[in-house]
């Protein structure tokens, strides 16, 4: 594929080493490529733990979510595959299509609604892409001593990613690819409640309908399931300054694409107290009075971003014009 | 005492956790810093940092510099540690990620949003009460103890009684982080019995209704940790959360006390509370070292410390550090305190930090309202312990609006 050339626009840009740039890109399955991520100037990417995802924005504007599939305890690098949707928004036709190596992009999160608690055993279940999170999961659940059991399905086997990097340790690895296999029983799978089980599920919609049907006895929280498509974001970033105001005063701060909201603000003499830097601690939790946030943190949940009443100037921006803030 | 070579590492005869240098340690601190990034003290055959990139850079990197082994100068994998390893201070990923996770929800700007109103209403009426009294009193016991063990307790869901254990309970177990000295010797007749009471304080029966005890039980209920790990992470918040905020609480009230500029400068613009706290966590550092213990050969600037062995991060000194800071040694609430590390920096960055800024904001609020200058009465006297800053007694007077 020739390599495309695109500037990347301005959003890009982003302060604090939230502009990542693309270090491999590799086909690792029928329609799924692996890329590599690190930043720009090589140092260490925020911490993130087993089932995060991180907002990916595209060089043409567009948000996406991934879950990472790399090693948490690499510093250095985030890994993510995906899979090519042709009926879906483009996101993925981008990445597969268009997005080359040393191509930029820009960074949210890493945030986790998916994370791993504490078993004695675990009951993973993952259908197609669904296997990214889970990936992760295997390693953490081998470091923490506990046993587990995979149930991969797919289409067929050419599909499926990551299958080679699946014998992690002493788990036991259900490949199911439907092509060969037809369906599987999947209530007798799972069996029945255990206390000292939990059951992890990622994957399209159907397949996460399934799991919910077979396990409607058992606790809420041992089961615990993350759908691949998760929220996206269509409307480009914006490439241009906005204006932050703040609220009862006629201070009004311009802040450009190469610098935080906490930056920008701090070089006109106001100071909002921060302390991580990187969207994670929640010391500079700013009450956002009128305009849209841009979120980039990891601490809010999707429905407290969406209420917009709220953000992390450390690391999050806006999306309007113009955001008042109350300090 | 410093002998630097240029093939080996700096080398340093000093000993942090002598008397003498707990109870002045900045020019200890200053010879740390200038000696090098890494320096090797003799005494302890254990490495220290204090310039603020090192440290900085060594708290991120949990990788190399792991916590499971310790956070003290005991090396869990030879030694068998005095209590049950910390469920988060002692822990590294994976098994950090699950308890880390439930508290910090539980202690979040967000969640503890409701305990201000509460807090600024007990802070009044602490401070109504003191000011009837004589207005020269010890403000370590009067306020710097009194405010954290009135709300904070309370906040956790603690049963009445004898919460003044607390404070030798947390002393003693600060005291543990460093060299078996004079200091771990004094404390330990009393270890097993504060202990005790500690573990019993955890139970999911002796914990009120509802507080974040209650909360961290109620995470088991939706198996976001496990029954055996709840009474742990209750003990982190009770071994954690007590002592650090007392002798934060103290380090703000010193500063203020001696800088009367400042106090001016707070009543004007009583906003200043919270960076106030912060500036005067950078300054003192109540936290003042935390020990890792390296995964691997670890090169920094040249040293290369080798696999297994313990590093003395000076939080403190990091804090001091003029490579950083601007006049370091001044309490200056026009100075931007952001990015210190007295509540550490990275993945185990202090859980707490919300709830101390909550506990000392309300009371520096409440004590600006009435409170028109505060002095030093007399000479204050220092507390000595291996890990924390702190004040044993700080005279004060004050006067009335
Ligand atoms: C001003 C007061 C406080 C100071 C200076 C302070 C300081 C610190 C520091 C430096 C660390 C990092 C330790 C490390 O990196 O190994 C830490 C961790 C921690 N703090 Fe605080 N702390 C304070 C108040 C509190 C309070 C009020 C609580 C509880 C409500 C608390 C609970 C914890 C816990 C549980 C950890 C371990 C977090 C982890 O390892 O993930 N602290 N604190």
């Amino acid at each position: 594929m020739e390599s495309p050339t695109h500037s990347a626009p301005a959003a890009l840009e982003r302060p604090d080493g939230r502009s990542l740039v693309v270090v491999e890109k590799t086909l690792i399955a029928a329609s799924v490529v692996s890329i590599r991520l690190r930043r720009i100037d090589g140092g260490r990417l925020p911490d993130w733990t087993p089932g995060a995802h991180i907002d990916l924005i595209l060089p043409n504007g567009v948000t996406r979510q991934y879950s990472l599939c790399g090693d948490p305890a690499d510093s250095g690098e985030y890994r993510i595959a995906v899979l090519r949707e042709a009926a879906g928004r483009g996101g993925s036709r981008f990445i597969h299509d268009l997005l080359a190596v040393g191509d930029r992009v820009g960074l949210g999160g890493p945030r986790n609604n998916f994370t791993l608690v504490p078993s004695t055993s675990y009951t993973f279940i993952s259908g197609g892409i669904g296997i990214t999170p889970i990936l992760p999961m295997l390693h953490a659940a081998e470091a923490l001593g506990s046993r587990w059991r995979l149930l991969y399905l797919g289409r067929d086997l050419s599909t499926m990613a990551l299958v080679e990097e699946l014998t992690v340790g002493s788990g036991d690895v259900t490949l199911h690819p439907a092509s060969e296999r037809g369906r599987i029983p999947l209530a007798e799978w799972i069996g029945s409640y255990d206390e000292a089980t939990k059951v992890y599920a990622c994957g399209p919609a159907r397949l996460l309908e399934s799991v919910a049907d077979a396990t409607r006895t058992w606790r809420p929280g041992w089961v615990r399931s993350e759908r691949f498509t998760a929220r996206t974001i269509d409307e480009p970033l914006r490439a241009t300054p906005f204006e932050v105001q703040v609220f009862g005063t006629d201070i009004t701060v311009g802040v450009g694409p190469g610098t935080s909201v906490a930056a920008a603000l701090r070089g006109a003499g106001i100071d909002i107290l921060t302390s991580c830097a990187r969207g994670v601690c929640g010391t500079c939790e700013t009450t956002v009075v009128s305009g849209e946030p841009d979120h980039r943190d990891s601490i809010l949940s999707d429905a407290e971003q969406a209420a917009g009443d709220c953000f992390f100037p450390c690391v999050s921006r806006s999306r309007s014009d113009r955001i008042v803030i109350a300090v | 005492m410093t002998i630097t070579d240029a093939h080996t590492v700096a080398q340093s005869s000093d000993d942090p956790f002598s008397a003498e240098i707990l109870q002045d340690p900045l020019p200890f601190q200053e010879r740390l810093r200038e000696a090098g990034s890494v320096v090797r003290l003799q005494t302890y055959g254990v490495y220290a940092m204090g310039r603020y990139d090192t440290v900085r850079s060594a708290l991120l990197d949990w990788q190399d510099f792991q916590s499971a082994a310790g956070v003290g100068m005991t090396d869990f994998t030879r030694e068998k540690p005095w209590r049950p390893p910390s469920l988060l201070l002692e822990a590294d990923p994976p098994h950090h990620d699950a308890p880390r996770e439930v508290l910090a929800k539980i202690l979040s700007p967000r969640s503890i949003r409701e305990l201000e109103p509460v807090w600024a209403d007990d802070a009044e009426r602490l401070v109504d009460q003191l000011i009837e009294g004589p207005l020269e009193f010890d403000a370590v016991t009067h306020l710097a103890e009194a405010f954290p063990l009135r709300v904070f307790p309370d906040a956790v869901g603690l049963p009445g009684s004898d919460r003044d254990h607390l404070l030798p309970y947390g002393d003693h177990l600060f005291n543990t982080f460093g060299p078996e000295n004079f200091l771990v010797q004094q404390g330990a007749p009393r270890a097993p019995e504060l202990s005790a009471w500690v573990n019993a304080q955890c139970s999911r029966e002796s914990l009120a209704a509802t507080g974040f005890g209650a909360d961290i039980w109620a995470a088991t209920d939706r198996g976001d940790i496990t029954p055996a790990q709840a009474p742990l992470i209750v003990r982190s918040l009770l071994s954690a959360g007590v002592d650090t905020t007392v002798h934060a609480i103290g380090a703000v009230l010193h500063a203020f006390a001696t800088h009367p500029d400042q106090w001016r400068a707070l009543r004007e613009d009583p906003r200043l509370a919270r960076r106030a706290f912060d500036e005067a966590i950078r300054l003192e550092s109540p936290v003042q070292t935390f020990f890792r213990t390296t995964t691997r050969d670890v090169t920094l600037h040249g040293t290369t410390i080798p696999e297994g062995h313990k590093i003395l991060m000076f939080l403190g000194a990091a804090n001091r550090d003029p490579r950083r800071w601007e006049r370091p040694d001044a309490f200056d609430l026009t100075r931007d305190p952001s990015g210190h590390v007295g509540f550490g920096m990275g993945i185990h960055q202090c859980v707490g930090q919300h709830v101390a800024r909550l506990e000392a904001g309300t009371l520096v609020t409440a004590l600006a309202r009435r409170v028109k200058t505060i002095e030093l009465s007399g000479p204050p006297s220092r507390r000595l312990n291996n890990t924390l800053r702190a004040w044993e007694s700080m005279p004060v007077r004050i006067t009335l609006e």
